[in-house]
């Protein structure tokens, strides 16, 4: 494993705060128990939001602990799954049914995020198959690294992944997070031909690091393949101008930022990638 | 709510039916022909519209010019503060010639005095406030005049003064109870301006004469000279309004008698009313969906067409935006952006299930396209789940547009107050023509928990305000100590905020009585005495602080407690945790529960708002240090807001917090103001409508009572605190109002800016 450092969401940065969510009092061997049978997940943080990780309003619930580094991830704080708090999943369960009348008057659901979802599959797991009883819409917003982690049933129990495609190009991969892309192309592959679930494909662009032409063709390729494997998966891409509101964060946890100096891409940079994938046939905000 | 007193009390009509009333021709008949009740009316006549915005039409050239006529005095206005003053007549209904902006051009007239901005004194609700409003602005003080209302006819303000305590004196200068409505009108009234409209005054007169009549039966009482006196007030008001308006060269003895002159009558009346009464808030009331009765009616036979439907809508808005009052910068600190609360409910649901939304409901908020945004009239959505998804969605659509609407909970009013219920200013509901207020303004919760803390003396002047105790010992503040000494000093507060607010509207009816808005009320109105509360998330935050972290106090060379030190995470208001907001639950109902103690002049029945406007800036600038964490001078957070950053886990969460104050326990209203930028609610025109329509859906029904709504960028309001030439009709909701963001002050604007902005990246 390199020593760069960190993680996964890229488009915003996560929640602040567990408010109103009681953290589990139990010891470090309890904790492990817990955690494996997903009755205990490591979390950052929740919040309410709209049109933001996935439709309506939602329920998005950041837990901790990434095994990418990405450079430019937003939410460095939520990439050590020591520094999460412990919650049980009940807990996190209970405020999702309180929430419900939220999400029927606004379409929306739970979006389970991070760090890395994949990172606690048990955890995820017992929280989709909560949510699915409830009758509640479901999606998971993962870099498809760890897509090997989800079982088939949590696919089942899961209506939507937002899918963080960081590059097209292997080695611009391994520039930005530090690992290996395969393992995302098989992760999408598989939602494409096994499960029902929709996808959104998320695609950070960052100048001078993921803004190749030819790296966001492979991306787009790459998703328009997936709606031929099966129609109607890919509904909508979301490119995703690289900001700064992370800075701050990596400076105060201590960590070195390679993206100190780089600008945001400019409008007009994001609108053509954004026609780039439009000639793939994508809907792409 | 009150039921319909039973005729003849409220008046007759006669000769009721079409045959003899050709104003009524083609109304379905009803009780509202045997007497005075407009919701009967209504209800037998409305047909609620269903559609979306598609069959709206754009501006005439002619709305456009008469606009732009105005728009062009804008700027002067906006420069001086006003544009002009009479400084020497004043203000009554018959006081000033009749006024035009462009004669031939109008389609609706009347002004408040001879020309259109220029402003009127009134100083039957203090003399002081017209004088250092004319000196304010370079006006000669008519010395005539001065001695008038300094020596021989005594004002509302002189009034209360005469009869305030030294305890409410104390109070009201250390500013732990302010705003209080006793050098100006106290506003907060809505006229049921459609009565005039419906039935013409003739009829309305012989209707309060009959009320005389009974009045005269009841055995002697103060009261009940009182109710003649303000009986013949209230007829010798609607005969200056006839005069009034054949001034203007209109009838209105008889009912209206198509939708040009229904609207026509209407703002008659409503026009009579401001200009007399400089209230705080002169709200309008409920009135497109009874307009639509009349413009359909037209468009039906042929006589009317949507644009020039459109066009009348737009030409009596133009009026409204422009009613003005003059007042004092210290009023205008209170109350930034120079706000007059034309308030005009729109929308809800009837009690029999029907929507009372009708095409003039959207026609109302079509003007803000027609016009561009504004900040009056003060558009006020009654929201519900159950209204028609074509209204929902074109209200969102105005909303992202133009930031210009807020909401208030349909499902809460109606229950309380029925379905012809009204706002009035931004949050507080009457049922319209037989309910009013006695505005009450609001008491400084955050600085009562410091006077706790403090034994009672103030933590800036040293000075000792309420009953002397002793104060806190210790080092470290504990949680049952300081609440058990809060709720002492709040039981002192309730006490002397109540004689303040009695001494207050005694002396309003005696001396700036509302004959003309009294007027188009029933004989037998219910009275709420409205009281309010500011700097409740400071207080909410601080009891949290003390109860789930160590607060340690820092005493200054008096000995006083001036600041705190607090170490440890503790829970904030706004962020959907009960720990929090149950302490926000239990602060608001033990605070009505003290009010409702007390008697009540004119045995009001006491109700509560927790609603700021715009003063949680100047609350906030006389508060010291609190235990939140909150530096003194610091603003406090508008309304019922959580602390401006604290709420962080987004705005339904935030709105959830806030939802859980029960109505029951504050019915004058609860204010929410929320701002999320326009990204935050989708990547499409569609989406955001959907979602910001869903939001307003589960705020409602998550039991939200309130929320102002702005769909805005910080950007934007950065850039027009540089260019405010660039913004002048930049529209932005504060705290159950709207002003325009470059009238704020500077400081409000930081304000504003401070605020969370919910959505942002």
């Amino acid at each position: 494993m390199t020593t760069v450092p960190l993680e996964a969401p890229t488009r915003r940065t996560a929640g602040a705060g567990l408010r109103g969510v009681a953290t589990a009092d139990v010891d470090r061997h309890d904790r492990l128990a817990l955690m494996r049978t997903g009755e205990l997940g490591s979390v950052h943080s929740w919040e309410l939001v709209t049109a933001v990780d996935g439709p309506g309003t939602r329920m998005t619930l950041f837990v901790s602990g990434c095994p990418l580094r990405c450079a430019y991830c937003h939410n460095p704080d939520t990439m050590a799954m020591k520094d999460g708090d412990p919650v049980l999943a009940s807990e996190i369960l209970d405020r999702v049914r309180r929430y419900l009348p939220v999400f029927r008057a606004t379409g929306g659901g739970l979006t389970l995020s991070g760090g890395e979802i994949l990172m606690q599959p048990a955890f995820a797991g017992r929280l989709l198959h909560g949510a699915k009883e409830m009758g509640v819409h479901t999606a998971l917003d993962t870099s498809g690294y760890l897509g090997a982690n989800a079982t088939d049933a949590m696919l089942a129990d899961t209506d939507l992944v937002l899918l963080d495609v960081k590059s097209g190009d292997p080695e611009t991969y391994r520039a930005v997070t530090g690992r290996e892309l395969a393992p995302t192309l098989t992760f999408g592959r598989r939602l494409a031909e096994t499960t029902d679930c929709e996808v959104w494909i998320r695609f950070v662009l960052v100048p001078g690091l993921t803004d190749d032409q030819r790296n966001v063709e492979r991306v787009a390729a790459y998703a328009a393949s997936l709606n031929r494997r099966r129609a109607g998966t890919v509904t909508r891409v979301e490119v995703l101008p690289f900001h700064q509101m992370g800075r701050d964060k990596w400076a105060s946890l201590g960590m070195e930022y390679s993206l100190e100096d780089t600008e945001p891409p400019t409008p007009e940079a994001v609108e053509a990638v954004r026609e780039q994938f439009r000639a793939q046939g994508l809907t792409t905000y | 709510m009150t039921s319909v007193p039973e005729a003849p009390s409220t008046g007759t009509t006669t000769g009721a039916d079409d045959a003899h009333v050709p104003a009524w021709a083609g109304f379905e008949p009803g009780a509202w022909r045997d007497r005075i009740d407009v919701r009967d009316f209504i209800q037998r006549n409305y047909a609620p519209y269903e559609g979306d915005g598609a069959f709206l039409a754009g501006p005439t050239s002619r709305t456009t010019g008469v606009w732009d006529t105005l728009s062009a005095m804008f700027p002067e206005e906006r420069e001086k503060g006003v544009h002009d003053v009479d400084p020497t007549t004043p203000a009554g209904i018959t006081a000033h010639a009749p006024g035009y902006i462009d004669k031939d051009a109008e389609v609706i007239v009347g002004l408040q005095t001879d020309a259109p901005l220029k402003r009127a004194i009134m100083p039957n609700g203090g003399w002081r406030m017209v004088e250092n409003a004319l000196e304010t602005y370079g006006y000669e003080v008519d010395p005539v005049l001065k001695e008038f209302y300094t020596h021989e006819r005594k004002t509302h303000n002189q009034g209360v003064f005469d009869v305030y305590p030294a305890n409410v004196r104390a109070a009201r200068s250390s500013h732990i109870i302010t705003g209080l409505p006793d050098a100006y009108g106290r506003g907060r009234i809505i006229g049921d301006y459609r009565r005039v409209a419906l039935y013409g005054v003739d009829a309305l007169i012989a209707a309060k004469k009959a009320d005389r009549a009974l009045i005269d039966m009841e055995p002697f009482s103060e009261a009940n000279l009182r109710d003649r006196e303000e009986n013949s007030e209230q007829i010798r008001a609607l005969g200056e309004l006839v005069q009034m308006a054949e001034s203007y060269g209109f009838d209105v003895r008889r009912p209206a008698e198509n939708g040009r002159e229904a609207v026509q009558w209407l703002y008659f009346a409503y026009l009579g009313a401001v200009k007399e009464q400089n209230g705080a808030a002169m709200s309008l009331g409920r009135t497109s969906t009874f307009l639509d009765i009349y413009l359909q009616r037209d468009i039906a036979a042929g006589r009317l067409t949507e644009s020039e439907a459109q066009e009348i809508i737009d030409d009596f808005v133009i009026k409204l935006r422009i009613v003005r009052f003059l007042r004092t910068p210290e009023y205008d600190a209170l109350f930034s952006g120079d706000p007059t609360w034309v308030t005009e409910t729109i929308g809800g649901m009837g009690e029999d299930g029907r929507p009372l939304v009708t095409r003039t409901s959207f026609r109302y908020l079509q003007t803000l396209y027609n016009l561009g945004p504004a900040p009056e009239p003060n558009m006020t959505v009654f929201w519900s789940a159950a209204l028609p998804q074509g209204f929902k969605d074109f209200c969102a659509k105005v909303s992202i547009d133009t930031s210009a609407v807020q909401y208030e909970s349909d499902d809460e009013i109606r229950a309380a107050w029925g379905d012809d219920a009204a706002i009035a200013c931004c949050v507080s509901p009457m049922a319209v023509g037989k309910q009013m207020q006695f505005f009450g303004a609001r008491v400084n919760l955050a600085k009562t928990l410091l006077y706790a803390i403090n034994g009672g003396r103030d933590e800036v002047t040293g000075k000792q305000v309420s009953p002397a105790v002793p104060p806190v010992d210790g080092d470290v503040l504990d949680y049952d100590d300081v609440r058990a000494r809060f709720d002492k000093t709040m039981d002192w507060l309730a006490e002397t905020y109540v004689e303040a607010l009695n001494c207050i509207h005694w002396s309003h009816d005696k001396y700036a009585y509302e004959r003309l808005e009294m007027a188009l009320h029933d004989r037998e109105v219910l009275r709420t005495m409205a009281c309010g509360i500011a700097g409740l998330s400071v207080a909410v935050d601080s009891l949290s602080a003390i109860r789930y972290a160590t607060v340690r106090v820092v005493r200054d060379e008096r000995g006083l407690v001036t600041d705190y030190v607090t170490e440890g995470d503790f829970p904030t208001y706004g962020n959907d945790d009960d720990r929090a907001d149950d302490i926000a639950v239990e602060l608001v109902e033990s605070f009505m529960a003290k009010i409702r103690t007390h008697p009540m002049y004119r045995d009001a029945v006491p109700t509560q708002s927790v609603l700021t406007i715009t003063s949680n800036v100047v609350y906030g600038k006389a508060t010291g240090n609190t235990p939140d964490g909150r530096r003194a001078g610091e603003p406090f957070s508008p309304g019922a807001n959580p602390m401006n950053g604290r709420d962080t886990h987004g705005m339904l969460a935030s709105a959830l917090s806030v939802a859980k104050l029960p109505y029951a326990a504050a019915q004058d209203g609860i204010s929410l103001t929320n701002t999320i930028v326009p990204s935050g609610l989708g990547r499409t025109d569609d989406e955001r409508v959907r979602n910001l329509a869903g939001l307003l859906d589960a705020s409602v029904g998550g039991d939200g009572y309130h929320m102002n709504v702005n769909v805005l960028n910080r950007e934007t309001l950065e850039d027009a605190m540089e260019h405010p030439e660039n913004y002048p009709q930049l529209t932005i909701r504060v705290s159950g109002y709207a002003v325009n963001f470059v009238r704020l002050t500077r400081e409000q604007q930081l304000d504003v800016l401070a605020r969370t902005f919910h959505g942002a990246l």
